[in-house]
């Protein structure tokens, strides 16, 4: 238990003085991060902030009871890697080696993340010239030799109208023995512009960190805000900023589920749920006139207000969308052709998704009952949230029932808040950040949890706006789930994911 | 000579139909409106338009892929009598060339496609010829079977054969062997449940995968021969289900005409109601449509 005492702990949300956090020596850090994750504590964040003397790495960690930790230390030289006994601080580590050019010891796949420069010119993990473009996805993949085995290479240039990323397959025959992803085409250097803010355009950029979690990453950042301000949105604002979180979730697992039954030719349901979908979308944009939520939340609560009568209209809407999204969705569970597709298809292991730190949906399917609406309530959550659905095969058919029961939960929740709207303002002002504090923000998106840290400068600006999006975590589970799967069933694993590739990329 | 220009006209002319009123079908059974049914004939036409790129990793292989099989199909179309119209030609022994024809096409389709280089056109021709290893067994069972019971050698001898009599006398047979083809018609023309020809994910397409490459006319060929197989398929099909026969012969022209595209009216609900199998689950069917013309040719033979 030592190992908890070296954190600062604190909720969700809150804002904490730099120097209340503690700085210890690297060697204990790094000792304290491998016990903590032995206890139960999770990685939530893991992330450098290069300054003049070198770079201070900060560590925040979930934990029971609702409580966050976080500590930090600093690192000179090289950073010793704890993959090897830590494997959800893989990735984390690598990010870190990229953002703050600080090469990694004895890290089993050291590669660069999103292929960028480092924060700190002249410094690079690889070496790499800081005046040269880096072009995504050059370099060495993981191979399996054998004359039997050969390689498969898709993207980034897809059939689909997706986003950009490279997948690397090896195999043998019609089997998948490894699939190796690399992202960073999506790039946009966020968290670099972020420096120094808020400025002008960042609500908007926060918006569309993934387009499709516009909610998710706004209230995150709303949260930050707040929590620099010292101040608390108004109840009313809380429902609201919740009942937009949901629609997102619905519109989303709507539209994963449609697309799932795409993906295997089932027809119906594709074209029911892509029609669903949109009504989703319409209802999101009855409340702010965008159909992703733009607009909607901001610092101090929300900048449109729901009218009584367009409560009331919009429960008899959702209830209409209801009765078709049911019915849509029990064409495919009722379809043995579409069930022996879903079934035993792209399992995570629980323990493999324990390792890996999966969060979300991804999460949850596997029977890892994870969700921060409940295990670190926010906003309107901190009243009641909303039922937790957990499944336990892990398989493209657990991911998909996950999604239809969090869509239940959800409209269910979605009601209930829009039948007992609070009374009062929508919208607080949201003053001046406080200096030299750090603020965490988690929300549980549709994909899982948002991560959002902030801190702030001697001057109240953002020193160092760190956010993660849940695909962070969670494709590296897709990855694992090809594993001795059928290539020809890795779109619908893919889709049953359905990862953001620009909000893994910022 | 009316009857063979009728039939010439009909392979040129109608295959694109099948493919329009499948989607058609299936757009009406996922209520949406769907495409035009003459859409197919539109992006035909437009692809007749374009121009063709080459990849200079390419040889003439990969040129000759689509002439070949739309050749080899067209020829293959002359052979099978529609309806009750005897075909242009018509030989002894044609039935052994059908099937070979059919096989040249693939063959060259496969070849195509491996010219390319690419690891999702071998990945598609290694799945191509795995599976109609499987498949062809079936026609040329159906075909040994339905010239037997008619103890003719010619295509058009041992289909227009099958009459409403022949399935009182050996109906058993004649259901098993509408099974296994039915199953062929769909696996062989890449249709749900077997393989998907509107996705746009490569990995885990059929047939679609090896024509990844083409493009402009040699696509639009690939398109047409596709649906003369669909077409060509679909007649020996009927043959054997719906052997409807009357003297007058513009009436034998309507009767074809309605059953074709009723089959493929069907195809479309088939499509619509099922997801598709699991790419490994494609070889467990096709061998049951083989051990089920099997059976058929057991139940001829006794």
């Amino acid at each position: 238990m030592n190992s908890e005492l070296l954190l600062k702990t604190f909720r969700n949300g809150d804002s904490i003085a730099v120097q209340d956090v503690p700085e210890v020596a690297l060697e204990e850090f790094l000792q304290a991060i491998v016990e903590l994750t032995g206890l139960g504590w999770r990685v939530v964040s893991y992330f450098g902030v290069p300054d003049r003397d070198g770079i201070g790495l900060w560590c925040i960690l979930a934990g029971s009871n609702q409580r966050l930790g976080a500590f930090r230390a600093r690192v000179e030289g090289s950073l010793p890697s704890i993959t090897d006994v830590c494997p959800e601080v893989h990735l984390f580590e690598r990010e870190i080696a990229e953002q703050c050019g600080v090469p990694l010891d004895g890290h089993p796949w050291f590669k660069p993340v999103r292929y960028q420069h480092s924060l700190r010119p002249g410094h690079d993990a690889w070496g790499r010239d800081g005046n040269r473009a880096i072009l995504p996805c050059v370099g060495d993949f993981y191979r399996v030799e054998g004359t039997e085995i050969h390689e498969v290479a898709v993207g980034p240039v897809h059939a689909g109208i997706i986003e950009p990323g490279h997948f690397r397959f090896q195999c043998h025959g019609e089997t998948v023995y490894h699939l190796e992803i690399a992202l960073g085409y999506q790039h946009r250097g966020l968290e670099r512009v972020l420096a120094g803010g808020p400025h002008a355009a960042t609500m908007a950029q926060m918006e569309t960190v993934a387009g499709d979690t516009t909610i998710g990453h706004s209230i995150a950042y709303a949260m930050i805000r707040e929590g620099f301000a010292a101040v608390e949105a108004p109840p009313r604002a809380h429902s609201l900023q919740a009942v937009a979180l949901e629609l997102e979730r619905l519109a989303n697992h709507c539209g994963d589920l449609g697309a799932l039954a795409g993906d295997v030719g089932y027809l119906p349901t594709m074209s029911f749920c892509g029609r669903i979908r949109g009504d989703f979308l319409n209802t999101s944009a009855t409340l702010c006139g965008s159909r992703f939520g733009r607009g909607l939340v901001r610092p101090g609560g929300v900048y449109f207000d729901c009218p009584p009568e367009q409560a009331t209209g919009l429960i008899r809407r959702l209830e209409v969308i209801q009765r078709d999204y049911r019915g849509a969705v029990e064409l495919l569970w009722n379809s043995p052709s579409v069930m022996a597709r879903f079934e035993k298809t792209g399992r995570v292991s629980l323990d493999d998704a324990r390792d890996l730190g999966l969060v979300g949906p991804a999460a949850r399917a596997c029977g890892v009952a994870r969700d921060v609406r409940r295990d670190y309530p926010f906003g309107f959550y901190r009243n009641v949230a909303p039922a937790l659905s957990v499944e336990t095969e892990g398989d493209v058919l657990a991911r998909a029932m996950l999604r239809w029961k969090e869509s239940q939960a959800s409209l269910e929740f979605i009601a209930d808040r829009l039948n007992s709207l609070p009374e009062g303002d929508v919208l607080l002002p949201c003053g001046n950040m406080r200096q030299e504090r750090m603020t965490v923000a988690m929300v549980e998106g549709w994909r899982g949890e948002i991560c959002h840290v902030a801190i702030t400068d001697a001057t109240g600006r953002f020193l160092r706006y760190k956010v993660k999006d849940p695909s962070f975590h969670n494709w590296n589970g897709l990855a694992l789930s090809l594993r001795n799967q059928q290539i020809s069933d890795f779109p619908l694993c893919n889709k049953s994911f359905n990862l953001s590739y620009c909000g893994f990329d910022l | 000579m009316a009857d063979i220009l009728i039939h010439c006209a009909l392979i040129i002319l109608m295959p694109p139909l099948l493919l329009g009123v499948i989607n058609r079908t299936k757009a009406t059974c996922a209520g949406r409106t769907g495409a035009p049914l003459l859409q197919p004939y539109y992006d035909l036409f437009r692809l007749l338009r374009k121009g063709s790129v080459f990849s200079r990793t390419t040889t003439w292989v990969f040129r000759a892929g689509p002439i070949v099989t739309l050749a080899a199909t067209l020829a293959a179309a002359l052979l099978i009598p529609l309806g009750n119209h005897l075909p242009p030609l018509s030989f002894n022994g044609d039935m052994i060339l059908f099937v070979y024809l059919l096989a040249l096409g693939r063959f060259f389709t496969a070849t195509a496609a491996l010219d390319t280089g690419s690891s999702f056109e071998g990945m598609g021709a290694a799945r191509e010829v795995t599976f109609s290893c499987l498949a062809e067994p079936v026609i040329c069972i159906a075909l040994l079977v339905l010239s037997r019971l008619s103890g003719s050698l010619s295509l058009s001898g041992i289909l227009t054969h099958s009459s409403t009599t022949l399935w009182l006398n050996s109906g058993a047979a004649l259901i098993l062997l509408v099974a296994g083809l039915f199953f062929v018609l769909l696996s062989e023309n890449c249709r749900i449940p077997f393989d998907d020809p509107n996705t746009h994910l490569e990995l885990t397409m059929i047939h679609e995968v090896m024509v990844l490459d083409h493009s402009g006319p040699a696509f639009g060929m690939i398109m047409y021969g596709a649906a003369l197989k669909l077409f060509i398929l679909g007649a020996l099909f009927l043959h054997v289900l719906l052997p409807l026969r009357v003297a007058s012969p513009l009436l034998d022209w309507m009767i074809f005409f309605t059953s074709i595209l009723l089959l493929a009216v069907v195809i479309g609900v088939v499509e619509s109601v099922m997801a598709r199998y699991r790419l490994t689950r494609v070889p467990q069917m096709l061998l049951a449509a083989c051990v089920l013309s099997a059976f058929a040719m057991m139940l001829v033979m006794r």
